[in-house]
């Protein structure tokens, strides 16, 4: 049989970062480092949402605020831009990550080196089978909000600065409200093993938080996905109104916000 | 039988017990830093011996060239061993010491190993915890982190280390380790799925092995200034056995074909607490570590008809037999007076179980004594061991066992230098039949293979490589190595051109049959002498009428199996008649004309103080016998007893 | 043990070289006991086929008793079959039912090629171990091993590590080939303990290099853990990364050092 001499393989030394990232643990880190930047942007844009109940002005204000943050530190949106500089690198090497590593397992086990047999997993479950199509989803989804509710390009009436009525007039109609459910619901299984995925990418492993990592993962991914869809659901509900525009100061025609 | 009496030269240094390794180092030659990279050495074998000498002979810088019939070294035999390894270390300061370990060792094995052997095994035994621990290896420790013992049988104190249930794993782990970083050092060239089917010898020397490549059928030779056979015992000569299922005498008996002598055969040894086989169709053995029987209470019902399930026999209708004959041990006599007594209740109709070939172990009384924690915290991995085998829970009923081949003992003679009486090539482990005498002491083998590759050959090998200086290898291209490969070819082609009608596995089971029930736990003039006749004749059969399908050129597991099987037959003979000649009963060779009134093992210093060494003449049933007589000037003969 | 025997359809994959093409092959398999092990089940399929004039299925074995890590099967879709922490020789066939039909398979990825029927080269995982998987320890060199007390518990923990039997269930449960489980476990038994603290960043990066040149990548599914016949934790792959990011990230250079 074959001599089982180790390959005296020598790699040229490249940079350190490069060297890193080449290797597979390295790309599971930088996904689980963009991973984490990623559930950070998620969270804030959930939580800001959320003011969508308060009143048109409230959530305006903030989307102004996010505009105008740290203030007088730095001229207007410099900061939005470069968070928005930092997240779409995020995105992409996550994309860029995901992508390699999947092409290497494709290798690691190609057609004619797979179970000719149905296989019968143990444990993996649903969520972290379908990551690639979660993935995926929310991709495509980034892409939709994005062009619907940040660039205007989405179908629906847009006016630049009134993140409120932009919302409502996008929820309103039935289909995207459905996109939007969907997609969070991918966003949610994807978050599920993402944020359960990162503890091990990332080497927390301390037998006392061990157990509590598979809870977390669950909480996160189940805040999420009740506090994004409930938007679209307020909305089609009837729960959440367009508000009137064009009276003077921009005060509603009715109280905006939630009502019952 | 002839004998030839020209002694045998066991090389042992002169002087004082104690100081003859020590004086040795100094007086055997050594082969300097940059000679030593112009010696190859051929290294077949990569369980604990042989991993831990090619590991380092490759660190002194010797050229080594590896062989294993396995896929990965770290598959051979010795990763099942289970129990410990025993050092004098006197970590416990309970009056150990390396004469204690010596002194055990040599009453163990029934005053019929080599003192000088011994007393090097016992000194070189602290220095392989202290590399094995440098390895890695995680033995088991103490809340104050350091090193645990526990206590074997034949010893009265504690030296036994341990990893788990797993020693043999860990320990042949790390020297599997250390072969590894010498293979990407690229001092080892590592050969797997390769078997050594021949040993070439030229002008009396060994001078390199012919192999065939298991997974395309090549056959190669190598050569080399010297040859390190290390391919572990030959216990499945009995087909059933504790060994693994590719144990084989193979390497061995090849090597014996071409000149090597063959030392003390009939030594095999026979484990008390293995599960019974369950059907016709059992394939090996599973031990069950005898640890147990500190626990567990030995009986069998009084009545052989009783058919009531063992919860229902009242304590009047069992018999508690080891404690009825050995009331001072009781069920803790040694492996082979425990075994023989199972024998003679199964033999009596006793047995129990579905097959009637077993003895009740039971935990009944240590449960309620001690309450089933205490019992779960002491055995609980090998009572899942025993239900995943056996489907039966041993806390509701009690376990079967029944004895079970386990070690052997006997292997090629080598002198005081590991090497046989063919210069250049030597043997370690099991393969060799140096330290154990007659019997093995529990957790004595796995400190035999590693001190035999790390401690000894190491310096050994040397004396006998520096008179070798600025020689080459013999080329393959030699005539002698020709020889050897249309040998090789040759049985073979034999083996798959018989075309019969019946399987390798058959052939097996028969041999292995006559071989227990003749040579076993008991042997007799009569049992020998019908296995003398019955073997050749099934060996006759098999050449006519063995079936070996497929071919030579691709993974044949038949034929491998063939080969190994046909040696069997040749060895068989030998073993039995190793046995008829060994007039007496010591250790695990029990002959019942050599019993005491009571049925003890009766031993014949006078006459059999000595090692049986064959020589092959040509045809199996005529060898030639070379005695050595065995010295005794620091230890006084005592007869064992255990009543 | 109760005498009681099964019928069994047997689907097996075989496939007579490496570069042969493969193909199930069924047999009905009468009469097996079941207090038979798995491979005592395959021994008599064997004896069979050879009576029938037909090439035995050739298997990998040998200890058969669950260490040696030789079998390694495919049963049903799971590594080494149904039963949770048993490799292959230690499942029995009391498991099984009347008329069962059992799909047996070799372990698949392209780092394991096959080489006969149920046969398949593991050597990666030697090269593996080649890398880096050792402490360097010449024999002669080492101190008394009393004089580093070990922590019971790190020494417990390297224990769980060091009790993988290389049989390579890992890979072949695992849905991208990856052998993260087979490398961490051989890393943390080293790295855990205080002797492998000298090599343990360069061992961690020649082993996790060489593992990656191999098999495929870790998501993280779980499947090698379950399939494990010891039961390894996959807490140990956590470590392992860590090792790794530390390694790359932070253990470059030592302090003085140009290169
Ligand atoms: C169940 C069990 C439990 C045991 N427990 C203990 C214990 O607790 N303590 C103790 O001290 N001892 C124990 N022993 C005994 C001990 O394990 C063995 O005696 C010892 O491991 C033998 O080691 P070895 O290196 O000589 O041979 P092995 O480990 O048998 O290695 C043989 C090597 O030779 C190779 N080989 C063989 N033939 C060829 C060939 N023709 N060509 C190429 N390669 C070949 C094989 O591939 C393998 O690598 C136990 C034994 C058994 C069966
Ligand atoms: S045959 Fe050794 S682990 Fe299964």
């Amino acid at each position: 049989m074959a001599t089982a001499t180790a390959p005296a393989k020598r790699k040229r030394e490249l940079p350190w970062p490069i060297t890193f990232y080449r290797s597979a643990v390295g790309k599971k880190w930088v996904m689980a480092i963009s991973g984490v930047v990623g559930l950070g942007f998620v969270v804030v844009h959930m939580i800001g949402n959320l003011k969508l109940y308060l009143s048109r002005e409230e959530i305006n204000l903030y989307g102004e605020a996010l505009r105008e943050f740290p203030k007088h530190l730095l001229p207007r949106t410099v900061f939005l831009w470069i968070t928005r500089v930092v997240l779409v690198l995020a995105l992409a090497v996550h994309v860029h990550a995901a992508a390699s590593l999947t092409r290497m397992n494709a290798r690691a086990r190609p057609r004619n080196q797979q179970y000719q047999s149905p296989r019968d997993y143990q444990v993996a479950n649903y969520a972290s089978r379908t990551m690639r199509w979660t993935g995926i989803i929310v991709l495509l989804f980034i892409g939709f909000h994005l062009l619907d509710l940040t660039w205007g390009g989405g179908g629906a009436d847009f006016e630049r600065g009134d993140a409120y009525n932009n919302l409502v007039r996008s929820f309103d109609r039935p289909l995207v409200a459905a996109v939007y459910v969907v997609a969070n619901l991918a966003l949610g299984v994807h978050l599920f093993h993402g944020v359960w995925s990162m503890f091990q990418s990332l080497g927390v492993n301390n037998p006392r938080i061990n157990k509590a990592r598979k809870r977390f993962a669950q909480s996160v991914a189940a805040i999420i996905v009740i506090g994004n869809i409930s938007f679209p659901i307020a909305v089609q509900a009837g729960w959440v109104d367009e508000a009137c525009v064009g009276t003077e100061h921009g005060e509603p025609c009715e109280p905006s916000g939630l009502k019952f | 039988m002839a004998l030839d009496t020209t002694a045998l030269d066991s090389k042992v240094p002169v002087g004082p017990l104690a100081d003859k390794w020590t004086n040795h180092k100094f007086d055997v030659k050594l082969v300097n830093p940059a000679n030593k990279r112009r010696f190859t050495v051929l290294v077949v074998g990569t369980g604990l011996a042989g991993a831990s000498a090619a590991a380092t002979l490759a660190e002194l810088g010797y050229k080594v060239v590896c062989f294993s019939f396995h896929d990965s070294p770290r598959r051979a035999h010795s990763i099942a061993a289970q129990g410990g390894i025993n050092a004098a270390k006197n970590y416990r300061n309970d009056g150990d010491s390396v004469h204690r370990l010596f002194y055990d060792t040599i009453k163990g094995g029934d005053y019929r190993a080599r003192e000088a052997n011994v007393h090097r095994l016992a000194e070189v035994s602290a220095d392989i915890i202290d590399q094995c621990t440098a390895q890695g290896v995680p033995f088991a420790r103490e809340y104050g982190g350091l090193l645990d013992n526990r206590s074997f049988g034949g010893a009265q104190v504690s030296r036994t280390f341990y990893a788990r249930g797993q020693t043999g794993q860990q320990l042949l782990l790390g020297a599997y380790q250390a072969l590894a970083r010498q293979i990407h050092l690229g001092n080892v060239e590592m050969h797997t799925r390769t078997e050594m089917l021949d040993l070439v010898v030229k002008d009396g020397r060994a001078t390199g092995i012919v192999t065939r490549d298991l997974v395309n059928g090549e056959v190669r030779s190598w050569s080399g200034h010297a040859v390190v056979v290390a391919t572990g015992g030959y216990g499945n000569v009995f087909y059933l056995s504790t060994n693994a299922m590719q144990s084989n005498v193979t390497a061995i008996w090849r090597a014996h074909r071409r000149g090597a002598l063959m030392a003390n055969p009939c030594y095999t040894q026979i484990h008390p607490t293995c599960i019974p086989a369950s059907d016709d169709f059992q394939s090996k053995l599973t031990l069950m570590s005898e640890s147990l029987r500190n626990d567990g209470r030995i009986w069998v019902p009084k009545n052989a008809d009783d058919a009531r399930s063992p919860d229902q026999i009242p304590e009047d209708d069992r018999d508690y037999y080891l404690e009825r004959r050995y009331p001072a041990f009781g069920n803790l006599v040694p492996r082979d007076v425990a075994s023989r007594a199972s024998k003679k209740e199964v033999d009596a109709g006793r047995g129990v179980g579905p097959l009637k070939n077993g003895v009740y172990l039971d935990f009944a009384d240590a449960i309620g004594r001690l309450g089933r924690d205490v019992i779960e915290e002491r055995y609980s991995n090998l009572i899942e061991m025993y239900d995943r085998i056996t489907g039966e829970d041993p806390y509701q009923v009690p376990m079967r066992i029944y004895p079970a081949v386990h070690y052997t003992m006997g292997g090629l003679w080598v002198d005081y230098n590991l090497m046989s009486n063919v210069p250049g090539l030597y043997v370690l482990g099991e393969a060799n039949f140096s330290d154990h005498g007659a019997n093995r002491l529990g957790a004595s083998a796995l400190m035999q293979g590693l001190a035999d590759g790390y401690f000894v050959l190491p310096y050994t090998i040397g004396d006998y490589l520096a008179g070798l200086l600025g020689q080459p290898v013999v080329p393959t291209s030699d005539a002698a190595f020709a020889e050897a490969e249309t040998n090789v070819a040759d049985m073979t082609r034999r083996m798959l051109s018989v075309k019969g009608t019946r399987s390798v596995d058959y052939f097996h089971k028969e041999l292995g049959k006559l071989m227990w029930d003749n040579c076993g736990m008991a042997r007799s003039t009569e049992s020998l002498e019908k296995n003398l006749s019955e073997i050749p004749a099934l060996a006759e059969e098999f050449w006519n009428d063995v079936r070996v399908l497929g071919n030579d050129e691709s993974l044949n597991q038949s034929l491998e199996r063939a080969g190994r099987v046909a040696d069997y037959f040749e060895f068989a003979t030998l073993l039995c008649h190793d046995a008829l000649v060994r007039e007496e009963s010591c250790g695990g060779h029990f002959r019942v004309e050599h019993a005491q009134e009571d049925g003890e093992a009766r031993r014949d210093d006078e006459n059999f103080a000595h090692v049986a060494a064959w020589e092959w003449t040509g045809a199996p049933s005529a060898p030639t016998l070379h005695k050595e007589e065995l010295v005794f000037e620091s230890v006084h003969l005592a007869t064992r007893s255990y009543k | 043990m109760t005498g009681k025997t099964l019928t069994l359809r047997l689907k097996v994959w075989r496939q007579d070289g490496p570069r042969a093409a493969g193909r199930f092959e069924e047999y009905d398999l009468p009469g097996i006991s079941v207090d038979m092990s798995f491979l005592e089940m395959l021994d008599v399929l064997n004896e069979r086929l050879n009576a029938d004039g037909h090439e035995p299925v050739a298997f990998e074995h040998d200890c058969r008793e669950g260490i040696c890590g030789s079998c390694s099967l495919m049963i049903n879709g799971m590594a080494h079959g149904p039963q949770k922490g048993t490799a292959t020789c230690q499942l029995h066939m009391r498991h099984y039912r009347d008329g069962d039909e059992i799909v047996i398979e070799p372990w698949r990825s392209s780092a394991f090629p096959i080489i006969k029927d149920l046969v398949v080269d593991r050597a990666p995982f030697d090269a593996i171990i080649q890398a880096g998987g050792y402490i360097s320890a010449p024999a002669g060199s080492a101190p008394d091993a009393n004089s580093v007390p070990i922590p019971k518990e790190a020494s417990d923990s390297a224990m769980d590590a060091a009790q993988c039997i290389g049989c390579g269930a890992c890979v072949a449960a695992c849905p991208n080939g990856a052998a993260n489980l087979f490398t961490s476990a051989k890393l943390a038994h080293l790295n855990l303990l205080p002797q492998g603290q000298a090599e343990r960043y360069s061992r961690t990066v020649a082993m996790v290099d060489t593992m990656e040149d191999h098999f495929g990548s870790c998501t993280n599914h779980g499947e090698c853990e379950a399939a494990c016949p010891k039961e390894i934790s996959i807490d140990f792959i956590a470590l392992m990364n860590r090792d790794y990011v530390k390694a790359q990230l932070f253990n470059r250079r030592l302090a003085g050092q140009r290169r």
